[in-house]
């Protein structure tokens, strides 16, 4: 009998397990309910109607009109260009200088502690303060850029940077490096204080010089950290936006409008919601797929902290 | 590990004043800038270090009656909204977040992983993929340019967020706590409050800097709800000075300063929080 009973038993105490964890999920599972998943799946029904934004109801069925639409524009296949130059040259940079930086740190120099209090700064900064900065610094007739380079004889007079499209779009990748470089090395930085010691003195005593322990030591070890920085950043970079917005408004002539941008005049400027949501899906569908990455990197056995 | 040679130690100190000085600069010519006057900041070269160093703009926006310009009357009333906002956002995603991660962590729940892996992704999701649909129903609802549309929004990254935050923190929190508790006969609730949460106060507590940090800084769901002067944040109220040519540009850094020193002041007294998080949960870029 009792043999019989005992798993009944544990039956019952798992199901009222599950239920209690049900009730304590409820509220979490509603917001995103309702705030995430069903405005997902709106926007996805949206793509397919012509929607205007001054009476936003999905109206005539278009198929996949809007996105055939934009994926035979140029303004399209354009933002999509600036946004992939911004996402690789933004990302690269700011893990070679973070990754510097970390190492930096590590080899606790005089002063390491406050280089890495400073750090935090630009972090905390928040994305507009610091994309006003920048748009003062780089300022053309009062800016601090031209006032330093100009007293440095550098240049003869003042220069309107933000005129030609490629320095702008530069220079606003400059402002992004310095507000994301010190989340880079700050977790590069926790992640190489994880290494042990006795692994480097290991090879330093078997004659492994500073580089090769460098590269098969601390770069194996440090992988894990820097793909989950390389992955969060990359959707970040991918998606930009505030920071255009504030120091370009995404000129001079476009020429800084990336998908996000793109996204948002077709939507709120131009009033097509329609294919705004066809744009806005697409950008859904990218940041999935690279959440897929991120996960798989999180689940790797090796990595579970 | 072996002494570093002089040369090392030189190379090093030369390579963290370069740093210094990028992380520096910019931050120092903002402040230079909200304490100038604006005859001297317009000057060609500029003077860098002011000579009539003054308050006036951090005064004008703080003390109350002597808004004297647009700037500073607005952005009076967007640095409430932001704290306001941030706040009970903050507020709401630690509780609901709590009760959430406390299931994910300590609950035998067949579909756990996959809930787990569903709200990192979910957190991944970028607010413009979100913004027509939430505009739509808001703009129903009559919700426009109230603080609880931010709210409710601000939810959609934040609470995932917390709750994949919380729920490290208490995989971490042993277990031999929890089943004395339960078999001493508390609830589950009562075990989460009175035995759970007091071991893991220094992550809630990080978990709670970075939310409000988070929706301290959200710009693109305010840009998109809010439009009056009234109901407008922080952040899009410098966005939308910047944009305008005939502004008062130490009107304008003053401002910039006061909105970044609640979230650097935070970040700086909780460093040792800020930095075990970012590599717990790897999240704010």
């Amino acid at each position: 009998m009792s043999v019989l009973a005992k798993p009944r038993k544990s039956l019952t105490l798992a199901r009222q397990e599950v239920r209690d964890g049900l009730w304590l999920l409820a509220p979490s599972m509603l917001v995103i309910l309702i705030i995430t998943v069903l405005p997902i799946i709106f926007t996805l029904v949206l793509s397919f109607f012509d929607t205007p934004l001054s009476n936003p109801v999905p109206r005539d069925f278009v198929g996949f009109g809007n996105y055939l639409e934009f994926l035979n524009s140029q303004q399209f296949w354009q933002a999509i260009w600036r946004t992939l130059y911004f996402t690789l040259v933004s990302v690269g940079m700011e893990l070679m200088l973070g990754l510097g930086i970390a190492l930096l740190i590590h080899a606790r120099p005089p002063g390491w502690n406050f280089l890495r209090t400073s750090l935090i700064i630009p972090w905390a900064v928040p994305t507009v303060v610091n994309g006003a900065m920048w748009r003062w610094i780089y300022n053309a007739d009062y800016g601090a850029l031209n006032g330093v380079l100009l007293s440095l004889g550098i240049i003869e007079k003042y220069q309107a940077w933000m005129i030609d499209p490629i320095v702008a779009m530069n220079l606003v990748i400059v402002a992004d490096i310095w507000h994301s470089v010190p989340f880079i090395a700050i977790i590069l930085q926790a992640a190489l204080a994880g290494i042990p010691v006795e692994l480097e003195e290991a090879a330093a005593v078997d004659g492994a010089n500073a580089f090769q322990r460098f590269l098969l030591i601390r770069l194996p070890l440090l992988q894990p950290a820097i793909l989950v920085a390389l992955v969060v950043r990359t959707v970040e970079a991918f998606r930009v936006f505030d920071i255009i917005y504030v120091i370009t408004s995404g000129g001079p002539a476009f020429g800084t409008v990336t998908i996000s941008y793109l996204t948002y005049l077709e939507s709120f400027t131009y009033g097509h919601l329609g294919s705004g949501s066809a744009l806005s899906f697409l950008i859904s569908a990218f940041t999935l797929v690279m959440a897929l990455v991120y996960i798989k990197i999180l689940y790797r056995p090796e990595n579970r902290a | 590990m072996k002494k570093k040679t002089p040369v090392q130690t030189m190379r090093n100190l030369v390579l963290m004043a370069l740093v210094l000085f990028f992380v520096y600069a910019p931050i120092t010519w903002l402040v230079l800038s909200s304490i100038s006057t604006r005859a001297e900041l317009l000057n060609v070269p500029p003077s860098f270090i002011p000579k009539e160093p003054t308050l006036k703009n951090y005064l004008d926006i703080l003390v109350p009656g002597r808004a004297a310009s647009e700037v500073a009357s607005t952005f009076k009333v967007a640095l409430g909204n932001s704290l306001l906002v941030a706040t009970t956002t903050t507020l709401i995603c630690l509780l609901v977040g709590v009760l959430a991660a406390y299931a994910l962590a300590r609950l035998r729940l067949p579909f756990k992983n996959k809930l787990l892996m569903s709200i990192l992704s979910v957190r991944m999701i970028p607010e413009i993929s979100l913004v027509i649909p939430l505009y739509i129903v808001a703009a129903k609802l009559a919700l426009l340019n109230k603080p609880a549309v931010l709210i409710i929004t601000y939810l959609s990254f934040a609470l995932p967020f917390s709750i994949w935050m919380i729920t490290t923190f208490f995989e971490a929190v042993p277990m031999e706590l929890e089943d004395a508790a339960r078999i001493d006969g508390c609830s589950r609730l009562r075990t989460l409050f009175n035995v759970i949460l007091p071991v893991a106060t220094p992550g809630i507590v990080s978990t709670g800097l970075f939310i409000f940090l988070l929706a301290w800084d959200e710009f693109f769901f305010a840009l998109i709800f809010t439009s009056t002067l009234a109901a407008k944040t922080a952040p899009v109220a410098i966005a939308e000075f910047t944009g305008r040519y005939a502004v008062d540009i130490t009107a304008m850094m003053a401002a910039g300063v006061l909105a970044a020193l609640p979230p650097v002041l935070l970040a700086l007294i909780f460093q040792r929080y800020i930095v075990s998080g970012l590599s717990a949960g790897a999240v704010k870029g």
